[in-house]
């Protein structure tokens, strides 16, 4: 499906642009959405909630340790304290990757996901392809990722409730002991704050 | 509830493709879809279970060829039409004949950048492990923890009922391929599934 908004002919647009704006023209005129309302919540998470938060919470974590403990008895209020709460993401709990363990996140019934510190799931998590296959079969998802674990490495694959959403928290790279958490954070990957990417040492 | 959406584990399906964090939609539609539905989620009509429900109600064939963006657009028309602030009429003819009833809720513009406030806690007392028989093989269970509230009850407006979660552990099958040792992982509880047994099932 393609988008129309480089030229603007509205008998031609495509069926899915056609029906979202059918409700919301109904909507509207009903007075029931305001669309300045409908512009911001778009803005907020196209600019504003993102995986920037995550890598900021995965960076104070490798940093501070009183933190990271806090992060392990509760999240939610460890997350929160940094400004990072709310929508789809009221109950969180962060598991933690060492040498020998690894968690991968999925939400096999729909796409439940940590919003506030991730922002929205990418189109591959939200894919029945990833759902379906990250239980039964972690390690061939995570090569299509890249990702290659030793064979004793442990996986723990979290399916996500409507309630209770993972973020992981990856280790922390070689080579960055001199590094702050502005730009230990800069080295994390939305992917591996869900399980499918491993961090690489500095350039 | 047992559905299209209950893919884990399902085989048949492809690989997965990455994409780069900095993508956030595939189409400007996916964008208006995002914030219809979340403003018109201030109206009050619905929670999110209730709107997980009329997502994962769609027929089957429907469910399996829509995008994910157009799923949620179908499972709104449905809960606005539920609601009777829209009719199968209106949205044939993308224009409002009836007025809108709750206009008083409409989300202002000025708070829709704003996370949602923090949800309050559940304290109540632990309730009483629930089964953890899920879907078929035998899983030892690792730890509990409370659920801040049972979808099922809550997507058919009947209070949260928080309630035991069984988180669980799988052995997978003995790999096909020669020469490796068996991988293990742990699909860890999910409160759909595992605290399935003995809950009410909705209307």
């Amino acid at each position: 499906m393609h988008d129309h908004h480089d030229h603007d002919h509205d008998n031609e647009l495509d069926e899915m642009t056609a029906r979202v704006r059918a409700l919301e023209t109904i909507l509207v005129e009903k007075g029931l959405v305001d669309p300045a309302a409908v512009d911001a919540i778009i803005d907020t998470y196209e600019h504003d909630v993102g995986p920037r938060n995550g890598a900021a919470v995965v960076a104070r974590a490798w940093t501070d340790p009183d933190f990271a403990d806090w992060l392990k008895r509760d999240a939610t209020e460890a997350i929160a304290s940094m400004g990072y709460f709310g929508r789809q993401g009221e109950h969180m709990v962060a598991v933690f990757n060492g040498p020998e363990e690894h968690n991968l996140v999925v939400c096999t019934l729909c796409s439940c996901y940590p919003w506030p510190v991730l922002g929205l799931p990418p189109a591959w998590y939200k894919s029945p392809d990833y759902r379906a296959r990250a239980v039964r079969e972690p390690r061939a998802v995570l090569s299509e990722f890249g990702v290659t674990l030793p064979e004793t490495t442990r996986i723990h694959v979290w399916d996500s409730t409507a309630e209770i959403r993972y973020l992981v928290i990856p280790e922390r790279p070689p080579g960055t002991e001199g590094m702050d958490a502005d730009a230990l954070a800069a080295l994390v990957t939305r992917d591996s704050m869900i399980g499918c990417d491993l961090l690489e040492p500095p350039p | 509830m047992n559905g299209p959406q209950d893919v884990g584990g399902r085989h048949g399906f492809g690989p997965v493709v990455p994409e780069d964090e900095s993508i956030r939609f595939h189409a400007e539609w996916e964008k208006r879809v995002l914030g219809v539905t979340l403003a018109s989620a201030a109206l009050g009509y619905w929670n999110i279970d209730a709107s997980r429900h009329a997502r994962e109600s769609l027929p089957p064939a429907i469910y399996y060829g829509a995008s994910y963006y157009e799923i949620w657009l179908r499972g709104l028309e449905a809960l606005l039409q539920r609601a009777g602030e829209v009719s199968e009429e209106e949205l044939a003819d993308g224009r409002a004949i009836a007025p809108g009833i709750r206009t008083d809720r409409r989300l202002p513009a000025t708070r829709s950048r704003r996370f949602w406030p923090k949800a309050a806690r559940p304290n109540a007392p632990a309730p009483p492990p629930a089964s953890a028989s899920a879907t078929g093989s035998a899983r030892a269970i690792t730890s509990r923890r409370v659920t801040p509230g049972c979808p099922d009850t809550r997507g058919a407006g009947r209070g949260s009922s928080p309630r035991s979660m069984a988180v669980t552990s799988i052995p997978t099958p003995t790999p096909i391929s020669k020469g490796s040792s068996p991988a293990r992982f742990t699909p860890s509880g999910s409160t759909r599934r595992s605290s399935s047994a003995g809950m009410p099932i909705r209307p």
